[in-house]
């Protein structure tokens, strides 16, 4: 398992690579200096302007460049933020536990509902409540995130008025009033990106439990006189839940964008709303670090697929 | 008699096409053909909507500002006094248009890949491979916003604002997406290639370009018309999303991701401005997606139906 661990982390790198020089291929490509910002800023001084201009090292040929940025980047060298007056690291840190906390929040609801709901509706398949999930599920990947935000608002903060629409990082109040404010305050944007989620797992989850259900095993487990729950808990959903992995991994990039939408109408401060404050203040290093971080968690919670699949079957660590 | 069969035979089969075949198999999803008639009657709404609702996108009535549903603005009207039906009648324009570009980019780009790799043996296929499964790592929508942040300016001062906009989020869009289309068809090919009937071709000299066009394309045309179905809807949903984000479209291109945008701020006062567009979405959305399961029924020869 150590081994097949090592392996993995191994085929990150090549990924991580491939990544940093699409997005640097894309920033060398665009037309127009993308540091001319730096020029007509007044908020930047001349010799910061160069240092960073140097530190980019925009003389050079280009894959001496790639190369710079590839080693300013690995030594946790992101550049300075030109609006907010800080080195890009620490305004990322400073973000990035906001973000990571909607999203976990968000997957683990996910989970919560579609995991149950899909191996119930495959234990009946065809009947009215696999029917009124499959339908609910349909339509629930098919409402864009931007819209269910919208419309959660409307009904529960202006309508109802029980929820706050403004995610604050300061809230008032001590003790168990700021724990419970905090989740109050959590509850619409979790709720907008996991219900997302949670629509197009459900139909994962549903036909990978439909695809091992009818295997020999199965029958042979409920045949030893094996009860129900325990034949679909311990034999069944031990082997669904593979394809149900890697299905999730593959979710991840459109979780992330997601994440960008409603932690834009929500206003919470995560990097999402970071990398569309930056794009409209055209902060360049930001955009490509926020981006750049994007595609590190998509590549690390691949890697954790892959972990989480050589645990479920052990066959696949073991080759 | 055996004539008789015969004739039989040949009068039972003279309405028997593999389209026709796919329709009959596709009218027994109900709501896929409900979705049909309702995209139909979407599409012709915002094509010949111009011709009958006549009042224009830009009309300012200070008089009119931010009201509801009525018999002269049947959607209402936003801040400034504009009919919004008028505007979300253009915006469907574009975001249909958008979908069905981006649907073709995205179509031709993961065919041309995903053949190239299903007939190449060597390395070619791996290279090819391993480029798709970079592809499908990309955080897309970051990546999206990065490449719009950067070639807006050059495209607009080329093909002008809309037009380069249009260009722009099309190439972007579609080409952010072939990976599930390349991955089907680089399928397809692998068992495909070694069949009877294009060894048969192979023997009778066929070159490789008239083996995949002529024998092989046609039999892996059913996933492909499926993705690039669901590739539509996923199209408009990302086009909607620059928009809503207020990156996508200039401002007074009320596209309906723009109209929400622009919504967003009055949801206490005039919830119609954003209900209506975003309905419309969720309604071209849902409709492409259930024609996606309608056809996926239809074109899946393995089902019994």
């Amino acid at each position: 398992m150590g081994q097949y661990v090592l392996r993995r982390l191994l085929i990150a790198v090549p990924s991580l690579l491939g990544i940093s020089l699409v997005l640097y291929t894309v920033l060398a490509l665009a037309p127009g200096d993308p540091f001319g910002e730096l020029s007509t800023n007044p908020n930047v001084p001349p010799e910061v302007a160069a240092a960073l201009r140097a530190s980019f090292g925009l003389d050079d040929p280009i894959y001496l460049r790639y190369l710079h940025w590839l080693v300013a980047m690995a030594h946790g060298d992101w550049g300075f933020s030109f609006v907010s007056r800080m080195n890009v690291d620490s305004l990322i840190l400073q973000r990035l536990p906001t973000t990571l906390y909607v999203i976990g929040s968000a997957q683990l609801l996910a989970l919560s509902v579609a995991i149950p709901v899909g191996v119930y509706a495959a234990t009946k398949p065809y009947s009215i409540f696999d029917q009124i999930a499959n339908t609910l599920a349909f339509i629930g990947f098919s409402l864009p995130t931007f819209f269910t935000g919208l419309l959660f608002i409307l009904v529960f903060s202006v309508k109802l008025d029980w929820l706050p629409f403004v995610y604050t990082t300061d809230v008032k109040g001590t003790g168990i009033h700021w724990a419970l404010e905090q989740l109050r305050q959590a509850i619409m944007p979790v709720m907008v990106l996991g219900l997302f989620q949670a629509a197009s797992m459900t139909r994962f989850v549903r036909s990978a439990m439909l695809d091992v259900i009818r295997l020999d095993y199965v029958t042979t487990a409920r045949a030893k006189g094996l009860g129900q729950t325990r034949v679909i808990v311990k034999h069944v959903m031990r082997n669904a839940m593979i394809p149900v992995v890697t299905l999730i991994a593959l979710q991840m990039p459109a979780v992330f964008g997601g994440a960008i939408v409603t932690e834009q109408i929500f206003r919470i401060p995560g990097i999402g709303s970071l990398l569309i404050s930056s794009i409209l203040s055209n902060d360049t290093p930001v955009v490509m670090a926020v981006t750049f971080v994007f595609a590190c968690l998509v590549v690390f919670f691949n890697l954790i697929a892959d972990v989480l699949y050589g645990w479920l079957d052990p066959r696949i660590s073991l080759r | 008699m055996a004539g008789l069969t015969l004739a039989s035979r040949s009068v039972e089969r003279r309405g028997y096409s593999p389209w026709r075949e796919t329709w009959r198999r596709y009218r027994r999803h109900k709501l896929a053909v409900i979705s049909a008639v309702l995209l139909l009657v979407l599409a012709a709404a915002v094509i010949f909507g111009p011709f009958v609702w006549r009042i224009p996108i830009n009309e300012i009535d200070f008089t009119a500002r931010l009201e509801g549903p009525s018999l002269a603005h049947p959607f209402g009207t936003d801040d400034l006094g504009q009919d919004i039906l008028a505007r979300m009648i253009y915006g469907g324009r574009i975001s249909l248009a958008v979908g069905l570009a981006a649907m073709a980019v995205s179509v031709i780009v993961g065919t041309l890949i995903g053949a190239l790799a299903g007939m190449s043996r060597g390395a070619l296929g791996h290279a090819l491979m391993w480029l798709t499964d970079l592809f499908l790592s990309l955080p897309q929508l970051p990546l999206l916003l990065l490449l719009i942040y950067l070639f807006r300016d050059g495209l607009k001062a080329a093909f002008g604002p809309e037009g380069g906009i249009f260009i722009l989020i099309v190439l972007v869009i579609g080409g952010l997406r072939w990976m599930p289309v390349a991955r089907l068809v680089r399928a397809q090919f692998l068992s495909l290639r070694e069949k009877e009937f294009v060894e048969a071709a192979r023997a009778l000299g066929a070159s490789p370009v008239r083996q995949v066009v002529r024998h092989i394309l046609p039999n892996a045309v059913g996933p492909v018309i499926i993705a690039g179905t669901i590739d539509v809807a996923a199209a408009i949903i990302a086009e909607s999303t620059l928009s809503f984000l207020g990156l996508g479209f200039p401002p007074d291109t009320p596209t309906w991701g723009r109209l929400l945008y622009d919504a967003k701020d009055y949801l206490d006062i005039a919830a119609h401005w954003a209900i209506f567009p975003g309905g419309a979405i969720f309604i071209a959305v849902v409709a492409i997606n259930f024609i996606g399961d309608g056809l996926r029924d239809a074109l899946d020869a393995r089902r019994v139906i």
